[in-house]
């Protein structure tokens, strides 16, 4: 297999980084990580620790956005395996869950307590209407990576329909799309 | 509010975690069909807000199926949702880093990347749509909604502030 990105993302750096230190680091940018994790996962990995260069923590994050799951796991999962193994992708992925996990549950705590509450319910309607907008706008972002082309916007709309409009099953939209769009991406390189 | 059952939702939390290529966004529409209208375990409002509070917090987005998860059953209900939606992912990248799996710059992967891009998008956009849907009652919910996807293409501001703001708004009766 000739040389790639991959291998060199797989293959041990020369710094010494242990589990333990995985574990910490993850942590700790996964609770900075206030409206979004991934500009603190280059600040801590690239700037302050020094573990990966510029262009090896893109080329992480693209392998780790081809993969299923939040793409920052997917960069744990590799950082931590190219500095300490099996070990250290365990440790790097159980750091960035655990401490958001426990602050769920307390979120989770608050919100049975006093959710129900008057002054909690207008709080969180302001918040469900801002979250929904969030969500819209990283959708609206993400348009600028299309190629100027019908086919790509037919897709869109289509996945939009069909999972957002007429509330049909995931399994059966994607199902359904995935073939075509690929092989249209496949046809259009040729 | 119909009996709920674990280890039904680990298998369909954990299926979709498999697809859910780009992040948690791309799934949410299945995640809130499964949770609200299939099995009445919460309203779409719950659902919306429970959502609104996972994006407050610090973390990966998914975190937020933790929160569903201990509003449905407790500690069982947030460790079961929490490991089925993270172990498939965790270990099916493992594996891909593992073997070396993936070339990014081999044909095919090339291909479902740029088929994939234009559903991923439908799916986010979706997911927005849908929650918009159960958060927003009136006009003014909806112009909050618009001003935030305005605000958040327009500058550069963290996201947490505008999270912050809505719930002002709320408190304060602008919406």
């Amino acid at each position: 297999m000739p040389q790639s990105h991959v291998d060199n993302l797989a293959a041990p750096g020369p710094l010494k980084v242990g589990p333990l230190q995985l574990f910490l680091a993850f942590s700790q940018l996964a609770l900075s990580g206030f409206g979004g994790v991934l500009p603190w996962a280059q600040r801590t990995l690239v700037e302050n620790k020094g573990w990966l260069t510029q262009r090896e923590f893109v080329e992480t994050l693209a392998l780790g956005q081809l993969l299923p799951g939040p793409n920052i796991g997917n960069v744990s999962v590799m950082v931590g395996f190219r500095f300490a193994g099996y070990a250290g992708a365990a440790a790097a992925f159980a750091g960035l869950v655990t401490g958001p996990f426990l602050l769920m549950i307390a979120a989770g705590v608050l919100y049975q307590s006093y959710g129900n509450l008057t002054l909690v319910q207008q709080a969180l309607s302001g918040m469900s209407s801002v979250a929904a907008g969030l969500v819209l706008a990283t959708g609206v972002k993400m348009t600028a990576s299309l190629k100027r082309h019908w086919r790509p916007w037919l897709f869109v709309v289509l996945a939009l329909a069909g999972v957002g409009a007429l509330r049909w099953p995931f399994l059966a939209v994607v199902g359904g799309l995935a073939p075509f769009a690929i092989a249209a991406a496949w046809r259009e390189q040729a | 509010m119909d009996r709920i059952d674990l280890s039904a939702l680990a298998l369909h939390l954990a299926l979709l975690s498999l697809m859910a290529i780009g992040g948690v966004n791309v799934i949410v529409p299945d995640i809130q069909r499964y949770l609200v209208e299939a099995n009445h375990w919460m309203s779409a409002k719950q659902f919306a807000e429970l959502f609104a509070l996972g994006q407050a917090a610090p973390g990966p987005n998914v975190i937020f199926l933790t929160l569903v998860g201990w509003h449905l059953a407790g500690w069982s209900g947030a460790t079961v949702a929490t490991l089925a939606s993270v172990c498939p992912p965790f270990l099916l990248t493992l594996g891909a880093t593992r073997f070396h799996a993936q070339n990014p710059d081999a044909p095919l992967s090339r291909a479902i990347r740029g088929g994939l891009g234009p559903i991923t998008i439908g799916l986010t956009l979706s997911t927005g749509w849908i929650l918009a849907r159960s958060a927003d009652h009136d006009w003014r919910g909806a112009a909050l909604t618009l001003a935030t996807v305005a605000l958040m293409l327009r500058t550069k501001l963290n996201p947490i502030w505008l999270i912050a703001a809505g719930a002002v708004a709320g408190i304060t009766g602008i919406v």
